[in-house]
């Protein structure tokens, strides 16, 4: 707790530019020497990192540095990939996601997940996104459903383009479609912390302008992570930056700060281009 | 004779191939242009060419020999001794000929059969000396003339493809061919078997009682070709083993590919196929010293009366069988559902059976289905279990604990001990095989269709 108050104050001190409503909002997730073993590799070492409410924050770093690897351990995905073992403390509304008594059901229908590629069930767009609120029993009757699935469809940026074919595979949608069909899925369940892993990696300029609009509408009531591998895209859409190297968190800050001034030499050699 | 004149083709198609590859290496390190194809293209050619004519030959020749020697000893018997003859008397006298020449002399036949032998086994002799001269001789063409044409130019590569692929549609035809083959000898048999039994009677009849006298002076009955009863026994017992293999299969295939470690599964997954190499007679056995007496005992303590031979019983050590067929079908096709459908299903918080129930079943449905298709053929066919554990008496019943019997049974019954090809009772059994053909037919059509479908899934 002590930490974190220092760490708030210099944010304040350092960055007065920021926009104040990134540094305000309370943390959402709070992790503490968070370390991801694969078998007997390790994947992450030690990571200390808090994400802020209502804001997004960018994980950036070259390929295989581990941030897919943070980001399942905050709906402890990893619990589903055999010999993946996770230490330290994860905390997300101050409860540890650890915790025997907590149920790891709810806490996947409160923190949601997109993944790098779209992955729509094989049933028509209507039934992808009723999944969740079916199983979760968000809907007392059938039209609440219904208004749950236009809503989600709606807030994806996704309704005026497939609002006659409701009812036809989900999986006959285009790349950039599917993709926002899975966030749309996604924020059905309501959830308060949204996890995307490259949800563009797939995407046109068009729809990844799309998605990344649809992210900026998100953060007003979300938490929201993504991971991405480009960088402007991480200036665009993120208010903090953290970015990782070699399973390790090397440098995080507000996204102005780390690409305008990044104090690590690793930091400054990757959003320049040099490495990665 | 023959074993000697393949062996010899065998080394000549040998040395085609030695010689083409050598000549081959020679014309490439003297000629200044590339080599079209490698030498050992070359060397097949040779080989091809020495071996499929030769063997044509021989093929077609072996053919064509046994009825052209008895044609020429037909005509060379007397003609007052064969004239007046008919076809039955005739082939009996060839066949006592073909006997003495074989040196199996019953009795003390008549100087014309004698010297009829005689002649028969001069005649083939000499046949087989002519296939021997001429196949080596064709071969050795071969030889000669594939020999001339290698040269740097010569497209041997290409040549040796054709072949091959000719020879690969000759093996498929093959097997296209024999299924025509039983189709039509089924068709054919079937309809002379309607022609005494009108169809309607065959496919509506309620009483089965096949055993017609076939000698003067049998007592049987008079004998009744209605199927229903034999159809109703075969969905009876069919029902009874996937009501048995369908949800136990489905359930292991679940467990194994979701609940199971993969060190586990390891070890579970081919003993499970095990059971699908398990001789049917052994299940039979099975069915008849264990289940049985089992079920018959559960029976008495509860104070029915059941029959030793049960289609229940018949039905459960069948489903058994079947296991294998649903779960491993299933579990293939669960486990090819990609692991981003779990990944998705478990990030919006689902629980594994919710998983399971709403996401992996219905993706991998089309392969479960083809699977259960699958074993309900088998179970359709399947006559072993059913003769040991079901009995063969044809009762139009839907009570499991009673005896009931299949077509296959039927069929086998029919065809066996006295039989005489033209008598209803032994025609019935083509009919039988026909509808059993058909349905099967049918179903694997869905099934395949079905497969087909899935396959387009996640593409
Ligand atoms: N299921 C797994 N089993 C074993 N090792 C894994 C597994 N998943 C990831 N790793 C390893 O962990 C490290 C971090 O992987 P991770 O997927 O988190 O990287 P990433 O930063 O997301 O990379 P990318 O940008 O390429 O997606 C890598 O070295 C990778 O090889
Ligand atoms: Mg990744």
């Amino acid at each position: 707790m002590n930490d974190q108050s220092k760490a708030f104050t210099m944010e304040m001190d350092k960055s007065g530019s920021v926009a104040s409503d990134t540094v305000m909002n309370p943390h959402k997730v709070t992790s503490r020497k968070v370390s991801v073993f694969y078998g007997l590799k390790q994947a992450l070492f030690d990571i200390d990192l808090d994400i802020p409410d209502r804001a997004v924050m960018a994980l950036i770093g070259p390929s295989g540095c581990g941030k897919s690897t943070f980001l399942r351990c905050l709906n402890r995905m990893n619990d589903t990939i055999p010999d993946c073992r996770v230490t330290g403390e994860i905390k997300v509304d101050g409860r540890d996601v650890h915790d025997p008594d907590l149920d790891v059901v709810e806490l996947r229908g409160r923190v949601g997940m997109v993944f790098q590629k779209p992955n729509p069930f094989p049933k028509s767009i209507f039934e992808n996104i009723a999944y969740g609120p079916r199983i979760h029993g968000l809907a007392r009757s059938k039209s609440d459903l219904e208004e749950i699935v236009i809503s989600s469809l709606e807030k994806a940026g996704l309704l005026s383009e497939v609002k006659d074919r409701i009812h036809e595979p989900g999986t006959g949608l285009s790349g950039g479609q599917q993709q926002r069909l899975c966030i749309a899925r996604a924020i059905a369940v309501n959830p308060e912390l949204i996890l995307m892993d490259e949800p563009c990696s797939a995407l046109d300029p068009i729809a990844t302008a799309k998605v990344e609009e649809l992210i900026d509408e998100l953060k007003k009531n979300y938490c929201i992570v993504i991971v991405t591998h480009s960088m402007q895209q991480a200036a665009r859409v993120s208010q903090r930056t953290a970015f990782f190297h070699l399973g390790i968190l090397v440098e995080e800050g507000s996204t102005a700060d780390i690409f305008t001034n990044p104090t690590d030499k690793r930091t400054q050699d990757y959003i320049t281009g040099r490495f990665g | 004779m023959l074993s000697y004149l393949i062996l010899v083709l065998l080394l000549l198609i040998l040395a085609g191939f030695a010689l083409g590859h050598r000549k081959a290496l020679a014309v490439g390190a003297t000629s200044d242009v590339r080599m079209h194809s490698l030498a050992g293209y070359h060397g097949w050619y040779v080989a091809a060419l020495v071996g499929i004519p030769s063997f044509v030959l021989v093929l077609l020749w072996l053919l064509f020999q046994g009825p052209v020697v008895d044609w020429l000893l037909i005509g060379s018997l007397p003609k007052e001794g064969v004239d007046g003859l008919d076809k039955g008397q005739l082939d009996l006298l060839i066949s006592q000929i073909k006997s003495v020449a074989a040196g199996n002399i019953f009795g003390d036949p008549d100087a014309v059969v004698l010297e009829a032998a005689d002649r028969y086994n001069r005649w083939n002799t000499i046949a087989d000396w002519a296939l021997f001269v001429l196949a080596v001789a064709v071969a050795l063409a071969g030889i000669a003339l594939a020999q001339q044409r290698i040269s740097a130019r010569f497209r041997a590569r290409n040549t040796v493809e054709l072949v091959m692929s000719g020879l690969m549609i000759a093996c498929s035809l093959i097997a296209i061919l024999t299924t025509f083959g039983i189709v039509a000898s089924l068709l054919y048999e079937s309809l002379r078997f309607f022609d005494k039994v009108s169809v309607a009677e065959f496919l509506t009849g309620l009483n089965w009682e096949p055993q017609i006298p076939i000698r003067e002076g049998q007592v049987t009955a008079g004998g009744a070709f209605g199927a229903i009863p034999v159809f109703a026994g075969t969905l009876l017992i069919a029902l009874i083993a996937m009501v048995v293999a369908t949800p136990i299969g489905l359930f292991a295939a679940v467990y194994l590919t979701e609940y199971a470690s993969s060190k586990f599964r390891s070890v579970i997954k081919p003993l499970l196929e095990i059971l699908a190499g398990i001789p049917t007679v052994v299940y039979g056995f099975f069915a008849v010293l264990t289940v049985a007496p089992a079920i018959r005992n559960i029976g008495q303590a509860m104070g029915f009366e059941i029959a030793p031979n049960s289609a229940f019983a018949a039905g459960a050590v069948m489903g058994i069988m079947l296991i294998p067929f649903i779960s491993s079908l299933s579990d293939d096709a669960i486990a090819s559902v990609p692991q981003s459908m779990r990944d998705g299903s478990y990030a919006l918080g689902a629980t594994k059976g919710e998983t399971i129930t709403k996401v992996l079943l219905p993706s991998a449905l089309p392969g479960i289905m083809g699977g259960v298709l699958l074993a309900a053929s088998r179970a359709i066919g399947e006559t072993m279990i059913v003769v040991m554990a079901a009995g063969i008496i044809a009762s139009l019943t839907f009570n499991p604990f009673e005896p009931v019997t299949t077509v296959t049974v039927q069929i086998m019954t029919l065809l066996t001990g006295d039989t005489e090809f033209d008598n209803p009772k032994t025609l019935a059994a083509f009919a039988l095989g026909l509808v059993l053909f058909l349905s099967t037919l049918v179903l694997n059509i869905i099934a395949l269709r079905i497969v087909q479908k899935y396959r387009e899934q996640y593409e």
